[in-house]
């Protein structure tokens, strides 16, 4: 986790707070640093302060307490339209009486381009989105996805280094915004942009970041790359957030290194990496990922396993998916390949489980 | 199931590489190109058939309010409308003078001769009789002062022909002054029956109604006539019945020029009318007779041998007039056609002028003023925004009447505002501002009226702009003026012009506040119509003004929907 700001981070939030009514924080004690270039997404559910630290960053708010630092030079003073950062909002907020063109345009017009150079820019930015002919339209005749594309365009059509968007998918069905996310990706990549996404959509997050920051409650929970998010949650929200989850509750009852035993509150014992715990009796909350548990498994003599009554099997295709009643969790899910060889259970039936301890987390309690 | 349903199925797979004939097949279409229903009649017929019912039933909803609005508000103002072009009085109170006077050449400086002093003599006798005479005066006085005061001095001094020769056929025989031998001259036997029938009977209901005689008609065509208008006033006058009252003096004038027009008239009658026509007609020749045109030059007033009077007559004796109108743009209808009216005389172009003037004035400072508050109200937080807007409301809660007296308060000369000027030393007490009974008055009070008009529909407009959008052109490099003129502006435009519509079109006819803050230069077209109607009972000004006025406002709204469009107007959503 990077907590403090290095002198070459392109952007760069420094003990940043804000509060609305004084009263309480949204946003409690915010560090972030982020290289040139990098895509960075803050993920969170709503409320969680991910879109007030995007405002701050865009001059729309500003911070109660902090210091937020764009290239080195601090912009708290600086008022949005002289930061030169492009932005794309939620409902796009495309200007509904100008043309496509003239939406383009803007942002060369008040920077004062000569016209000639202003609608080469133009209709090299919609080229890039590949609505190159659709200039000449009005934002209400665009489809949602179109909408989209002339947003984003609009945004880096100035050449700004630094480019937020504000949930821009979230108004789009399924299939387009996953067409979407590959596109942003390219062309952030593609003109080597610095990327700041927000969104709730953990997929969107974890498909397209080259790092993403957990937000909950105020505060950065874990800032990682996907994968690391995904297979290393450094505490139970992010475990729970991030992708299909088992927790089992119990107490630290040895611990040494990077292996510990928990006695689970059934009286079950299991094999598990410490994460956040650090002593003995202290109360844990166990992650397993559904598919990194194996049934019947052969492990060693040592390694514990648990007894597991199938409560239902779902039939998935690629994947089976098995709901199981262990140590008193019924909601305890295990995924399988559909392998040839894979069993498929009848509900009722008893099973062994296990895993290896370095897939077990133990996190913290609350 | 339809056969075309049955159709299709059976020969779906044929088809599947045919779109058109699936389509035809589908829907069933007529050798002639024309959609069929199942059952083979048009579709079209079949559609409005079905939806008959409900239009019906949308019809039978809304009728109670149409009729309501056709009764009470279309059509008073139809009728107003007509009366700006109205003249029915002239041709109906004068219609042998109408008649005759069309040959008249009113370039001649002579009033006209004889014949049409004593066709106008019968209509004036007549008319004074029914007291329609003064109303006509008041129409005529409209076009050319002092006719008034002429037809009312006219109608009273006009018995005084008739008297003449009433005296006279009394004098020669009582049995003129008897109703009796009267109604034995004039009615038609039958007619005579049912009357004597229905007096007899104690006058219960209405009389019979009355008819002449074949041989009076034929031979008394003028006493006829005015006999006939007698009856007709006495059955609908309940103290006077034709048994009981002799004919107006005017009839014995006619009988007298009957006789002397057919001197055998006797001759058609019989029994004792026969003997006393006879007698009568004998008498004739030593009877003092009265020349129309030098009695009522000489006798009732010299105005009558002005031609101008008779110009005037003979100008506006046609049942619809362009007058009013003409009126109404400073202009007057004269023999040789519109001519303006003179210098001193022309007020409605001024106050038209005037109307328009203010009127836009009053839209312009409200735009101004409401423009910033509209504003406010649509960025504030909700709570605050919703008491702002009580505050805008309060002076609908408040009675137009307070409000205007209100201004008066303030503005007067020994009002608040001059009080605190006088008293912070601005201004001397001897130099105190005059702000009301003035334009500046007026605008100052409508302004204040009418603000709440423009504030709704811009508040309205304006809290559908997502901040977003200013946001979005910061965010481009805009600074807050350039964010606001190209991007937050050009949004509100049909919030200003919803407002303006309405500011606009409730200022040009405003007429209470201008009636008591207007003074003279203050005051809009609209108090002069009410003028109109109440003080100087011209309607038929007040209505062509009304009419102009309503012109004008249609023609701006069709400018502003051919310049800005009528869709860009928005009072909410």
């Amino acid at each position: 986790m990077a907590q403090t700001a290095e002198n070459d981070a392109f952007v760069a939030f420094e003990r940043v707070q804000k509060s609305y009514d004084g009263e309480s924080l949204v946003v409690k004690d915010l560090n972030l640093a982020m290289p040139k270039g990098e895509f960075l997404t803050m993920l969170g559910p709503s409320g969680s302060g991910k879109t007030t630290c995007l405002m701050m960053l865009a001059g729309f708010e500003t911070a109660t307490h902090g210091e937020i630092k764009l290239d080195g030079r601090p912009i708290n003073n600086i008022p949005p339209h002289k930061r030169g950062i492009g932005m794309v909002f939620q409902n796009y907020a495309l200007f509904p009486h100008m043309s496509v063109a003239e939406n383009l345009s803007f942002p060369l017009e008040v920077r004062k381009m000569p016209k000639a150079e202003r609608e080469k820019k133009v209709q090299r930015a919609l080229e890039m989105v590949q609505m190159g002919q659709f200039g000449g339209r009005r934002p209400a005749q665009l489809s949602g996805g179109q909408q989209q594309r002339i947003a984003l365009a609009r945004a880096l059509v100035f050449e700004a280094e630094l480019v937020l968007m504000d949930e821009p998918l979230g108004a789009l069905d399924k299939q387009l915004r996953e067409h979407m996310q590959f596109e942003i990706k390219r062309i952030a990549d593609e003109l080597g942009i610095t990327v700041v996404y927000v969104t709730h959509d953990q997929t969107e997050a974890l498909t397209m970041s080259d790092r993403v920051a957990v937000f909950d409650d105020g505060r950065i929970q874990q800032l990682a790359p996907p994968d690391e998010l995904y297979e290393a949650p450094q505490n139970s929200f992010v475990a729970q957030f991030i992708g299909e989850n088992n927790t089992l509750e119990g107490v630290v009852e040895e611990i040494g290194g990077n292996r510990c035993t928990v006695k689970l509150d059934n009286g079950n014992v299991i094999d598990a990496m410490p994460v956040n715990v650090a002593r003995k009796g202290e109360r844990t909350r166990v992650s397993i990922r559904p598919e990194r548990v194996e049934f019947n498994p052969d492990l060693g003599p040592e390694a514990h396993t648990l007894d597991a009554q199938v409560r239902e099997f779902i039939y998935m295709g690629d994947v089976f998916r098995t709901r199981l009643s262990v140590a008193g969790n019924d909601e305890f899910i295990v995924k399988t390949r559909n392998r040839a060889d894979q069993v498929r259970f009848a509900p009722g039936e008893t099973v062994k489980i296990g895993w290896k301890a370095e897939d077990c987390r133990a996190l913290d309690a609350s | 199931m339809s056969d075309a349903t049955n159709d299709s199925t059976v020969g779906a797979p044929a088809r599947a590489d045919d779109p058109q004939a699936q389509k035809r097949a589908d829907q069933n279409v007529s050798k002639s190109g024309q959609m069929l229903a199942a059952d083979g009649t048009p579709l079209k017929r079949s559609l409005a058939r079905a939806l008959r019912r409900q239009k019906l039933r949308a019809l039978m909803l809304i009728a109670p309010l149409l009729i309501f609005v056709l009764l009470t508000f279309i059509a008073p103002i139809a009728d107003m409308l007509f009366r700006s072009v109205e003249n029915e009085i002239v041709p109906e109170t004068l219609p042998r003078t109408v008649e005759l006077l069309g040959s008249w050449d009113h370039e001649s400086d002579e009033a006209p001769g004889g014949e049409v002093f004593e066709a106008f003599y019968y209509d004036m006798a007549l008319a004074a009789q029914l007291k329609n005479h003064t109303r006509l005066g008041t129409r005529l006085n409209y076009e050319t002062t002092g006719i008034s005061s002429l037809f009312r001095q006219s109608g009273r001094d006009i018995e005084d022909i008739g008297d003449v020769y009433l005296d006279q056929f009394e004098d020669l025989n009582e049995a003129w002054e008897e109703p009796a031998t009267w109604i034995a001259l004039m009615g038609d036997p039958d007619w005579r029956a049912g009357y004597t029938e229905w007096f007899d009977d104690g006058q219960e209901g209405a009389p019979p109604g009355f008819r002449p005689s074949e041989a009076a008609e034929e031979m008394l065509p003028r006493t006829t006539a005015v006999y006939q208008n007698f009856a007709t006033f006495t059955a609908g006058a309940r103290r006077d019945s034709l048994a009981e009252d002799e004919p107006w003096p005017v009839a014995y004038t006619a009988l007298y020029q009957d006789l002397m027009a057919t001197p055998a008239a006797a001759d058609a009658f019989d029994g004792d009318t026969a003997a006393l026509l006879r007698e009568a007609a004998g008498a004739l020749s030593d009877f003092e007779t009265v020349d129309f045109r030098s009695y009522f030059i000489d006798e009732i007033d010299e105005d009558w041998g002005d031609p101008n009077v008779w110009a005037t007559i003979q100008t506006f004796s046609g049942p619809v007039t362009s007058g009013y109108f003409l009126n109404a743009v400073d202009m007057r209808q004269t023999a040789d056609g519109a001519a303006m009216q003179p210098e001193d005389q022309q007020i409605y172009g001024l106050l038209f002028k005037r109307t328009l003037f203010m009127s836009l004035t009053i839209m312009g400072c409200c735009i101004l003023l409401a423009y910033p508050v509209a504003y406010l109200l649509a960025n504030l937080p909700m709570r605050t925004a919703n008491l702002l807007m009580i505050l805008v409301l309060l002076p609908f809660w408040t009675s137009l009447l307070v409000r205007t007296s209100a201004w008066k308060v303030m503005l007067q000369q020994q009002g608040v505002i001059n009080d605190v000027l006088v008293w912070l030393g601005l201004i001397g007490d001897g130099s105190r501002l005059v702000m009301i009974n003035n334009q500046f008055g007026t605008i100052v009070a409508m302004t204040h009226i009418l603000l709440p008009f423009m504030i709704l529909p811009m508040y309205s407009v304006m809290s559908t702009i997502p901040p977003s959008y200013v946001r979005a052109a910061k965010s481009l490099g805009a600074t807050n003026w350039t964010a606001f003129w190209r991007v937050y502006f050009p949004q509100s435009v049909p919030g200003i012009g919803a407002g303006s519509i309405l500011v606009f079109i409730l200022a040009i006819g405003y007429y209470i506040t201008p009636e008591i803050v207007g003074g003279t230069t203050g005051t809009f077209i609209s108090n002069r119509i009410a003028y109109h109607i109440s003080s100087s009972l011209n309607w038929g000004l007040a209505a062509a003004l009304g009419t102009i006025l309503l012109a004008v406002v249609l023609i701006l709204y069709w400018a502003y929907d051919k310049i800005v469009g009528i869709d860009n107007v928005k009072l909410g959503g």
